[in-house]
């Protein structure tokens, strides 16, 4: 709900001053048609008064309800309808008040139309001013929230980057290579190519793509390799594919994967094996990555374990099912099968 | 003679360390290490002047193993961590070399080695101090117990209690001394599961039976394990804040 003008206090000012030189003017015009000071200053006094009460009605209402359609017809009712009432009321109390004063009922009869025109106008101008105003910080709330909803897609996109580009894995496989180029050279030039290759893969995928199974086993196949140089013969790969022409969206197995080096390569000692299965089965392509884990040290959590939420979400954004990531610990053995159903 | 001990869990990081020593006479390298484990043995054992340490490694890592030691050597880190983290610690370590590294940024280091070693004890315990952001640590807490080393997942603490220089951790398997401030501890773990409700206790909040009142304005929090724990005015304000009561 937009704020209301009234919470301003210039806005409080501005108003209080207009009411006070127009009922002053009031009673000047009242006093010049030739009543007495006491019967123009009541007249002025009661009939603006109710004016001002009505003009902030008008501002209120409006704050809290303002049609889409037809919002014109609906301001154009409710000032009349404020103006008819206003003259009502005003006419009921004046009569109390001035039941004394000669001509005045009269006088108060024949102007009717122009007390009413007069009301409307008011009324109808404070209804435009508070319209424009809260029209106007309808706008500016938008524009923030605008801003805010850009502002944390770019963080987002920010963050992919950074993830994409893995500054860990990068400058340790920097340091590897600077070790190598002083003892084998071949290997350091070897190295090299592998991790260009790899980064030219990763930073070419888009989220939205589908890619063949054997390109992203592939890609994954480098990023393997790499480790395998980083960490001597401690790591050692087993990669079956029994599949054939299946697809599936990019940047989805390379964190799984990622996930697997980290806590079974990572943070464990002595040789491990982390393995990559994939299989068809009921139109879905079944893809099952095995890595040990070192239980002193890191525990799979119950749910999803680990660090796989951000891969649970990717498969329900594409999805909407929340079925397709599993995972299984057996002992010292963490399985993650992710199930991706192929587009016809 | 400077006795020296490579701590990476990488053989070519620790093979470029040991490259760039090579013509550094005055300095040798007893044993170069896996993993954290490896490394306080081998600090326990051959007590080396030097150490070049990486912080990631298995088992726990190159903080955490610091924490273990009795008697801190001084330490060259050698990490591929973000330079943001590596902020903190700026000020504390001899030197820290971002990999990949010049031999030209490592003989620096070693200058500074050189210049400075006397008093950096005392810079690595204001290190450790300063360091409380590593995501493994708001995971878990390393301690030595009786030569063998232990880690607590922080979900399995029960309380912590002050205890003179020490903070004593208090789980299901017992009772773990650990030489760090309560006031770290305060601000390390996490704060909508912990919450420090005596000048002498942090309470997990998740163990908590029922809350009685004691004597004036003070409260007793009676744990699942039985263990009856002092609240203090200030302290059943801030439990009482976390509760959501």
């Amino acid at each position: 709900m937009a704020t209301s003008p009234l919470t301003t206090i210039q806005f409080k000012l501005a108003f209080a001053a207009w009411w006070l030189c127009w009922g002053v003017l009031h009673a000047f015009v009242m006093n010049w048609f030739g009543f007495a000071w006491n019967v123009a200053i009541w007249e002025s006094v009661i009939n603006n008064l109710l004016l001002a009460g009505c003009a902030l009605l008008v501002t209120i209402t409006l704050q809290f309800y303002i049609p889409q359609k037809n919002r014109y017809g609906y301001i154009l009712g409710l000032c009349s309808v404020l103006a008819i009432l206003w003259l009502f009321l005003s006419r009921s109390l004046l009569m109390l008040v001035l039941k004394e004063a000669s001509d005045y009922e009269r006088f108060f009869s024949q102007s009717v139309p122009i007390r009413f025109a007069i009301g409307f106008l008011i009324i109808g101008c404070m209804a435009l001013i508070s319209v424009l105003w809260y029209t106007i910080n309808d706008q500016r709330e938008i524009e923030k929230r605008k801003e805010e909803a850009d502002k944390l897609s770019r963080d987002a996109e920010l963050f992919k980057l950074r993830q994409q580009l893995q500054p860990h894995f990068l400058f340790n496989s920097l340091n590897s290579i600077n070790a190598l180029i002083g003892s084998q050279p071949q290997k350091a030039r070897n190295m090299i190519q592998q991790l260009s290759d790899f980064l030219r893969g990763t930073l070419k995928k888009e989220d939205h793509q589908w890619i063949s199974l054997e390109e992203e086993l592939q890609h994954l196949q480098l990023y393997l390799e790499i480790e395998k140089v980083r960490f001597g013969h401690r790591l050692s790969t087993l990669i079956t594919n029994e599949t054939s022409g299946m697809k599936l969206p990019a940047m989805l197995l390379q964190p799984v994967v990622e996930n697997a080096i980290k806590f079974g390569l990572y943070d464990t000692v002595g040789d491990i094996t982390i393995s990559i299965d994939a299989k068809k089965g009921d139109g879905s392509l079944v893809l099952q990555v095995q890595n040990p884990f070192d239980p002193e040290t890191s525990s799979p959590r119950k749910g999803t374990g680990f660090g796989l939420s951000s891969v649970q979400r990717r498969l329900y954004l594409l999805f909407a099912r929340n079925d397709l990531l599993k995972t299984e610990i057996n002992e010292q053995l963490f399985t993650t099968t992710i199930k991706i159903p192929q587009q016809k | 003679m400077i006795r020296s001990i490579i701590i990476d869990d990488e053989p070519l990081a620790r093979s470029i360390v040991k490259e760039y020593l090579q013509d550094q006479k005055e300095i040798e390298v007893l044993q170069e290490c896996n993993d954290g484990f490896e490394g306080v043995k081998a600090i326990m054992q051959h007590k080396p002047h030097l150490i070049f340490l990486d912080i990631q490694m298995p088992k726990i890592n190159g903080f955490e193993m610091l924490e273990l030691l009795d008697e801190k050597p001084s330490v060259i880190f050698t990490t591929a961590f973000d330079e943001y983290a590596i902020k903190a610690f700026e000020a504390h370590a001899v030197d820290y070399l971002l990999k990949p590294f010049t031999k030209e940024r490592f003989e620096k280091a070693l200058e500074k080695f050189f210049g400075q070693a006397p008093v950096q004890k005392k810079n690595t315990e204001e290190l450790l101090q300063s360091v409380t952001h590593l995501p493994s640590q708001s995971e878990r807490i390393v301690v030595k117990t009786a030569g063998k080393i232990k880690i607590i997942p922080i979900p399995e603490i029960l309380y912590l209690e002050a205890a003179d220089d020490y903070v004593k951790i208090h789980t299901k398997e017992g009772a773990f001394l650990k030489n760090k401030t309560m006031g770290f501890f305060e601000n390390s773990l996490p704060q909508d599961q912990f919450v420090r409700i005596h000048r002498s206790y942090i309470l997990n909040v998740q163990e908590i039976t029922r809350i009685d009142p004691y004597e004036k304005e003070n409260h007793l929090a009676i744990l699942r394990s039985g263990a009856r724990i002092p609240v203090s005015k200030n302290g059943y304000g801030k439990l009482k804040k976390v509760l959501g009561l």
